[in-house]
């Protein structure tokens, strides 16, 4: 038998051939044969599959790539695109199908992965990470080419204003007000740095997108340097990404020797550096004042606020602080416009949003899905359900920062709008997904042993209310607390939440008020019947802590 | 915990941070790279190179202040970089949610029973450091133990002694 590389189907039915299928087939030929493939590739007709609502169809194999409705003049470029380019047609593909009612939408999804939406993450894994001309046939700078020489930076803000752009760092504010802030600020110069610390437990989603397309980030540092008049930019990578590091420095080299970066980009008369700095571990320089610090060459304590870094950033001048996420939005805003970028994702939170997966599920790792998706749906389809014999019982989001979501909240749409409403936060996209076997005490407990040890011990409320709640949690699965100590949890949760420096103190304080929320009974059953129904604490003193009843500190 | 110190004192200090300083500059924002350097370098950064990262840095004439107080408490805030000596080999352990709820606990036991270490200490051959760490970015393959510069993920509480039976 004959072996081919892939094999085309055309559907052959009366409707497809009423809209052309017969010429579109035809045309299919003449195409393979310029360039050359018709040994390679084999091409033959296929009857009804039941999407008449995309007639007539194309179907690529081996990767299965569902096109439609393909008129007999995109022939040419479909198998120019496809077959010999070797690249996904993405404007012919068939639409996902509308159907009403999320029952009827999550059948239609289940089975037709992938039916993510890739933005952010489109060309990690498909392109040479160490390529710049990989980078550029594959649409890089594109939107810096666009941007330097048809738009003025007014324009390029007012466009990442006009999609609606949030944050991905965690706190979704919206990125264009941010870029406006810091163009209009007053003093010079002025500085774009890309928050790279990517420290939140469980959150990899900005070390895939530097490892896997490190050339978008440089590309797109460039383009808010342009927008908000600064000529300097740092990227503040975390000291234990080493791969994503090297990748980076490859990047910013390559992307010099091309005119991309330094003097005179594009002949556009603007200029533009990225320096590198790698941190030296500690999540607290997430924050962004505390990445200020380090990067000034000082402990990572945040600063107190206002003023903000837009105004009084890096060395006291205006400057753009970034998540890598978000960075890498703006390039396909550019490119595409903010109306396409606001077709995804919900009305208050548009676009895609990157999230990773671990726990109790069959397929952890890290989609990319429109925001809005619920946490039901990434479960049942992205994550290909929970693990046999297991049953949901909680998500933790955003790593440690963000919030507890109990079954009850499985159905609410994961955009920034509807979880705060709901008095939960997104974070930073990560999602573990936990089963029974998991005792919210103990999670928790390791949420604040995280916290006690990653406080930096400049405020008070943070220094000590992390140990506090630290210990209460620890005499919990210990056996050892009574119920008034959980009185002190909400007590404790409030003067953290209120008088913490940053945004570490006041999160710290989350867990606290979740788990009395949607877990009291399990909390309950600790201290009043003596058991830990998820089996998991010790529910004695362990002999050592006994003996040594001195505070303990955290670690330095 | 001699055959280190030994080891610290025969190389030349001012020429390891000089070529540091050379790689990464010589201004404020700087130092972490700098002393990230020489913590690779010496596997620590004992008080002999905070002076002399001093000595080499702080210059009025280019307005870069720095003193050694400031350089210790840098030193004692990252925890990539270390003021004590650590063994041959560094066994971190992450000990993050994501890492936990897979059984990250019933590993740190075995990392504890094998090495016969708790968290922070160096064995008194010095072979061995055990330390937590904070999340690696790498939760989708947990539990997660990074030994020097390897990655292990989807470690079990068996293959511990498997693992470290690797590095000698």
């Amino acid at each position: 038998m004959k072996t081919v590389r892939s094999l085309i189907l055309v559907s052959e039915d009366e409707a497809s051939n009423r809209l052309g299928a017969r010429t579109l087939f035809q045309n299919l030929q003449d195409a393979l044969q310029e360039f050359d493939l018709q040994e390679e590739v084999m091409l033959s007709t296929i009857t009804d599959i039941g999407r008449s609502d995309a007639l007539p169809l194309v179907i690529v194999y081996p990767e299965a790539v569902v096109y439609g409705p393909v008129r007999p003049e995109d022939a040419h470029y479909l198998i120019e695109e496809h077959l010999y380019k070797g690249r996904v047609a993405e404007d012919l593909l068939a639409p996902i199908r509308q159907l009403s009612g999320r029952i009827a939408w999550l059948r239609a999804r289940k089975g037709t992965l992938p039916a993510e939406k890739r933005v952010v993450l489109r060309r990690a894994g498909r392109i040479d990470p160490e390529s710049i001309d990989d980078y550029i046939i594959n649409d890089g700078y594109l939107a810096l080419g666009k941007a330097l020489t048809k738009m003025t930076p007014a324009e390029v803000i007012a466009e990442i204003d006009k999609s609606g752009l949030q944050g991905r760092g965690g706190a979704g504010f919206p990125v264009g007000r941010k870029w406006s802030f810091v163009a209009g600020a007053s003093g010079s110069p002025k500085y774009v740095v890309c928050n790279a610390d990517e420290s939140e437990p469980g959150t990899f989603k900005d070390r895939l997108i530097m490892e896997g397309d490190p050339f978008a980030l440089v590309e797109a540092i460039t383009l808010a340097g342009y927008a908000v008049g600064a000529n300097t930019g740092y990227i503040y990578i975390r000291g234990e990404y080493a791969l994503a590091y090297q990748r980076l420095e490859n990047a910013i080299e390559q992307a010099t020797a091309y005119g991309m970066l330094g003097e005179n980009i594009f002949d556009s008369g603007f200029s533009f550096h990225i320096h590198m700095h790698a941190g030296a571990g500690a999540y607290v320089c997430g924050e962004e004042t505390a990445l200020l610090e380090s990067l000034e060459g000082k402990r990572g304590e945040p600063r107190s606020r206002p003023p903000y870094p837009v105004t009084h950033g890096l060395w006291g001048k205006p400057t753009l602080v970034n998540n890598v996420e978000t960075l890498a939005n703006t390039l396909a805003i550019i490119c595409n416009g903010a109306q396409w970028y606001r077709s995804l994702g919900t009305l208050s939170s548009p676009g895609t949003k990157v999230y990773t997966i671990m726990g109790q599920v069959n397929a952890p790792g890290v989609i990319e899905v429109p925001m809005g998706i619920t946490l039901r749906e990434v479960i049942s389809i992205y994550a290909r359900g929970m693990k046999p014999g297991s049953t949901f019982k909680l998500a933790q989001t955003g790593g440690s920062s963000g919030s507890i979501i109990p079954a009850s909240l499985q159905d609410t749409p994961m955009d920034f709008e509807s979880f705060r409403k709901a008095g939960v936060s997104l974070g930073s996209g990560a999602l573990l997904i936990c089963d029974e076997t998991t005792c919210i005490v103990d999670l928790a407990k390791v949420l604040l042993q995280f916290f006690r040890f990653e406080s930096c011990g400049k405020c008070t409320p943070c220094r000590v209310g992390t140990q506090r709640a630290y210990e209460i949690l620890k005499r919990i699965t210990e056996g050892q607390a009574t119920l008034d100590d959980l009185d002190e949890f909400p007590r404790l949760a409030g003067q953290m939440e209120q008088t913490s420096n940053c945004g570490l103190g006041q999160s710290a304080a989350v867990p606290l008020r979740d788990i009395l929320k949607y877990f009291r009974a399990e909390v309950e059953a600790h201290i009043r019947l003596g058991v830990c129904p998820a089996g998991v604490c010790p529910m004695t003193v362990e002999r050592e802590s006994a003996q040594t009843k001195t505070p303990v500190l955290a670690p330095a | 915990m001699d055959v280190t110190k030994n080891r610290i004192e025969d190389r030349n200090i001012p020429e390891i941070v000089k070529a540091a300083i050379e790689k990464h500059g010589n201004g404020r924002d700087a130092l972490i790279p700098v002393l990230s350097e020489i913590n690779a370098a010496l596997g620590y950064i004992p008080a002999q190179a905070i002076a002399e990262v001093r000595r080499q840095v702080h210059d009025p004439s280019r307005q870069v202040y720095v003193n050694e107080s400031q350089l210790y408490s840098m030193v004692s805030f990252y925890q990539m970089l270390s003021t004590k000596p650590r063994g041959r080999h560094v066994v971190k352990f992450c000990e993050s949610a994501p890492c936990h709820v897979v059984g990250g606990r019933q590993v740190w036991q075995a990392l504890e029973d094998e090495l016969k270490l708790k968290n922070g200490e160096t064995s008194a051959d010095g072979k061995w450091s055990l330390v937590t760490t904070s999340c690696l970015g790498i939760c989708s393959v947990g539990p997660v133990i990074l030994i020097d510069e390897d990655v292990y993920g989807n470690v079990t509480p068996k293959e511990v002694s498997e693992i470290l039976a690797k590095y000698d």
